[in-house]
């Protein structure tokens, strides 16, 4: 019963708190309001996550989130001084594939996103069976090293929270 | 009205978010590639925007003593579709170099993508419904 009537918990208590921020007032019709969405809008979409991954919200969650926050702030420095400073013709701009060892479409897309975030990379594509992702550079010494702290600092931390 | 330390911190993230926004538009402008492009616009102008949100944040509690979620949400949705974008570009682009429009020696990728090293091609070339007006990667 309980498992039919909220399918997706998170995805409910989500969009009512994104309908709260919308109406940017709190009172009880809004309220009334946003928990009918929040219980309608999961069940008419359930057919389009048929497999949704378990995902955990605890401290390695929140420590990902403020991680992903500093390294936004870092690489914004960092690009500035490349757009400033830097001759068009002494960019090492690279290709990177990036093997990945997360499985879930969920946690690719997060993967994704963030390199798209983050210091001087671009995610760009995905082979077809889903197991290495297609990264653009826009300045790297040294592509393996690349790789392998995108794999460390990002893939490994999502593979604790999706499991 | 004397100028108080709110306000001066203020002014001051603000011209740091233009300061931002102002490069990342600058890289968009002068990088030589459409994919070297795509890193200023994703990135930098995050910043840019990021930090006008943090001063209307303080702003509209400190001097007009009114609360509004909205920057929460614009950051949110900021975060969301900024790298779906960046992607889509990217994707366009790969497919308009793999037809030989407008190649562009700097982005790389005349002579093909890296290989997948995982045995199936990418998918932007390779999907269920492949278009054989796609060359072979």
């Amino acid at each position: 019963m309980f498992k039919k009537l909220l399918p997706h918990p998170a995805l409910t208590v989500t969009l009512i708190i994104v309908w709260m921020l919308l109406a940017n007032e709190l009172t009880p019709g809004g309220l009334v309001l946003g928990v009918i969405i929040g219980v309608v809008i999961p069940i008419l979409t359930s057919p389009f996550w048929p497999a949704r991954p378990r995902l955990r919200f605890g401290p390695p969650t929140w420590f990902y989130l403020l991680l992903v926050l500093w390294d936004i702030i870092t690489a914004s420095f960092q690009i500035a001084v490349i757009v400033l400073f830097r001759r068009s013709r002494d960019l090492r701009s690279a290709w990177l594939v990036v093997p990945l060892e997360l499985r879930s479409p969920e946690a690719i897309t997060m993967l994704a996103g963030t390199i798209s975030m983050t210091p001087g990379t671009v995610s760009c594509d995905v082979s077809a069976c889903g197991r290495a992702l297609l990264v653009h550079a826009l300045d790297t010494p040294d592509p393996e090293a690349e790789v392998a702290r995108i794999k460390q600092r990002y893939e490994a931390r999502l593979m604790r929270i999706f499991r | 009205m004397d100028a108080g330390p709110v306000e001066i911190l203020i002014s001051a993230i603000l011209v740091i978010g233009g300061f931002f926004a102002l490069v990342g538009s600058w890289g968009l402008a002068r990088m030589p590639s459409l994919m070297t492009r795509l890193h200023g616009p994703t990135k930098v102008t995050t910043l840019g925007v990021g930090s006008c949100l943090i001063a209307s944040m303080i702003y509209f509690p400190a001097m007009q003593g009114t609360y509004s979620a909205h920057e929460l949400l614009i950051t949110l949705f900021l975060f969301l579709t900024a790298p779906i974008t960046a992607n889509m570009i990217a994707k366009a682009h790969l497919h308009r170099q793999g037809r030989a429009i407008d190649p562009n020696p700097m982005d790389d990728i005349a002579e093909g993508l890296p290989p997948t090293g995982v045995g199936t091609g990418w998918a932007t070339f390779e999907g269920q419904h492949r278009d054989p007006a796609d060359p072979p990667r």
